[in-house]
């Protein structure tokens, strides 16, 4: 074991995981975050707690996890190269281990632009490649970016993401190749709608075994509306949204139910996709939806290992 | 083109000026000139707009190069020229105003914002190259600086949010590892996009103060034994 979190055991044991993702305040309550994890602790192996994502200041995602280890918690730390630099990223990386988190996500980070403050400085000085393996080197080689050597062991989990969407397309398996090189114990990808390109990708990425060499887990994210998909499809870069999928959504009595369904058979059918060894939901701001689509999935309970 | 200006709005420019109310203007015949934003032309437009906000112009002068320093010969002409200003505002990029702050004690200050290195890809539009981070990456990358021309700077390939070869920060930027990966590819390069590059040192860059560079002197030769 790398890092003994419960992600790592359930992927090692062969099981289909399930992570969910947390969406922190811009509060400083910690009770914010408890109470989601309460609601939806029991529905998904580890939770992901995103950092200003969108390049938005919420409570970060460290002191998030460590709340979310205090209840017990398998958590996983997202971290941005957008806005640290080397010192403060390896820094917050023994702060997290110190504080019993176990499992991180090495991003790059949405550009400031997208966010409440487009006019801070953007840091960009390593990138998520170099992010992993910085962690990795941390981990295995007990050795900080600079050589000096690290005076505990650092017991990491460690991720990172990709776009089978993105462009350009033949370049986005090498791309993840190289994450994979750079020490990417799991990855987990964007939303995935259009399964049949989802699936092109998973097979580029079979035919140069790096199934075999990382565990992937498909990004879902639940549509609450039409609304929500439409605007996913015209304005969230990366993510291909079917128009068949907006007019089942249009032409549904009850929106809710129809998005819930889709989503449904999404998982029902990137499950069989050679490779893919979990998913990871992502309901932004409706996460008291998870247990719900993991029991009508048939992905509950949760192993207990 | 070297240095890519643009003027800077004229209620800044009255903010800066502060109780000075009479000033010289000084432009630039080079960069500013191109880019049409501190050549002769605009030196006058910015003396009228000046006088219509009750500022004096005191003189007008555009040096043919203002990053070049002035000839010692020239610098009292130069400081006649001034007259009775009491500031002194240049169209000129950083490097032109901090060389008119040596030839006078008066405020110099600067009337464009100074933007980029770059060059102008189609006659007034201006493309930045160059960062100078002090560490050149271009033979790695096909010619393509991944530093300007990549939304967050990435060294190692294109984010996930690089569609149709666009970034995502702007539907009218081109990706830069969209363009990486095409020359790349046309240059029987791609295989090098596979290594994953070293962490960057960044010291050589805006890290430390003003960056120096001396052109080393050498030694004076040895006179000849026999000689």
């Amino acid at each position: 074991m790398k890092s003994g979190s419960n992600l790592e055991k359930v992927l090692e044991a062969g099981h289909f995981a399930v992570t969910a993702e947390i969406g922190p305040p811009k509060s400083a309550s910690a009770r914010v975050i408890e109470a989601k994890g309460e609601q939806i602790g029991h529905a998904a192996d580890a939770f992901n707690v995103t950092d200003h994502q969108t390049g938005v200041v919420r409570l970060c995602s460290l002191a998030a996890c460590a709340i979310l280890r205090r209840m017990g918690l398998d958590a996983v730390m997202q971290m941005l190269c957008r806005d640290a630099n080397r010192i403060r990223l390896q820094g917050d990386v023994l702060g997290a281990v110190a504080l019993g988190i176990r499992n991180i996500l090495c991003l790059s980070g949405d550009h400031v632009k997208f966010g409440n403050h487009p006019e801070a400085k953007r840091v960009f000085d390593i990138d998520s490649v170099q992010l992993v393996k910085a962690v990795k080197d941390m981990r295995d080689e007990r050795k900080f970016i600079c050589g000096e050597e690290v005076g505990s062991e650092v017991p990491l989990f460690i991720g990172a993401v990709e776009n089978p969407y993105a462009d350009p397309f033949e370049f986005r398996a090498a791309r993840l190749a190289k994450k994979v090189e750079a020490g990417a114990d799991f990855i987990q990808t964007q939303a995935v709608y259009d399964v049949p390109k989802f699936r092109r990708w998973m097979e580029e990425v079979c035919a140069v075994g790096l199934d075999k060499k990382v565990h992937i887990l498909a990004g879902i994210i639940p549509v609450k509306s039409v609304g929500m998909a439409r605007y996913m499809q015209r304005y969230v870069s990366g993510v291909e949204v079917p128009d068949e999928m907006i007019r089942r959504l249009e032409g549904a009595k009850d929106v809710r139910e129809e998005g819930i369904r889709i989503i449904l058979e999404i998982i029902e059918e990137v499950k069989e996709i050679p490779g893919v060894h979990g998913i990871h939901v992502q309901a932004v701001g409706w996460e008291e939806v998870v247990p719900e689509i993991m029991e009508r999935a048939g992905l509950l309970p949760r192993p207990v290992l | 083109m070297k240095s890519v200006t643009r003027q800077k709005n004229l209620e800044e420019i009255i903010r800066m000026l502060g109780k000075a109310r009479k000033v010289s203007l000084v432009g630039c015949g080079t960069c500013p000139t191109m880019a049409e934003t501190g050549g002769l032309r605009e030196v006058e437009e910015m003396a009228r707009a000046l006088e219509e906000r009750e500022v004096t112009v005191a003189s007008t002068t555009v040096l043919p190069v203002a990053c070049e320093p002035l000839p010692d010969e020239a610098r009292n002409g130069f400081r006649s020229l001034l007259g009775e200003a009491q500031a002194v505002l240049v169209l000129s990029c950083s490097l032109g105003v901090r060389m008119v702050s040596d030839y006078t004690d008066l405020a110099v200050l600067p009337a464009l914002d100074t933007l980029f290195i770059g060059r102008e890809a189609e006659p007034g539009f201006f493309v930045e190259e160059c960062a100078q981070c002090g560490d050149c990456l271009l033979g790695d990358y096909a010619g393509i600086c991944p530093i300007v021309h990549c939304a967050k700077s990435l060294f190692n390939g294109p984010c996930g949010g690089s569609v149709d070869g666009k970034c995502e920060v702007d539907p009218g930027l081109p990706c830069g590892w969209q363009l990486i990966y095409d020359r790349m590819k046309a240059l029987g390069r791609l295989e090098e996009l596979s290594v994953i590059r070293p962490y960057k040192d960044w010291s050589k860059s805006l890290s430390g103060g003003a960056r120096r560079m001396r052109i080393p002197v050498p030694p004076p030769e040895k006179k000849s034994e026999e000689g």
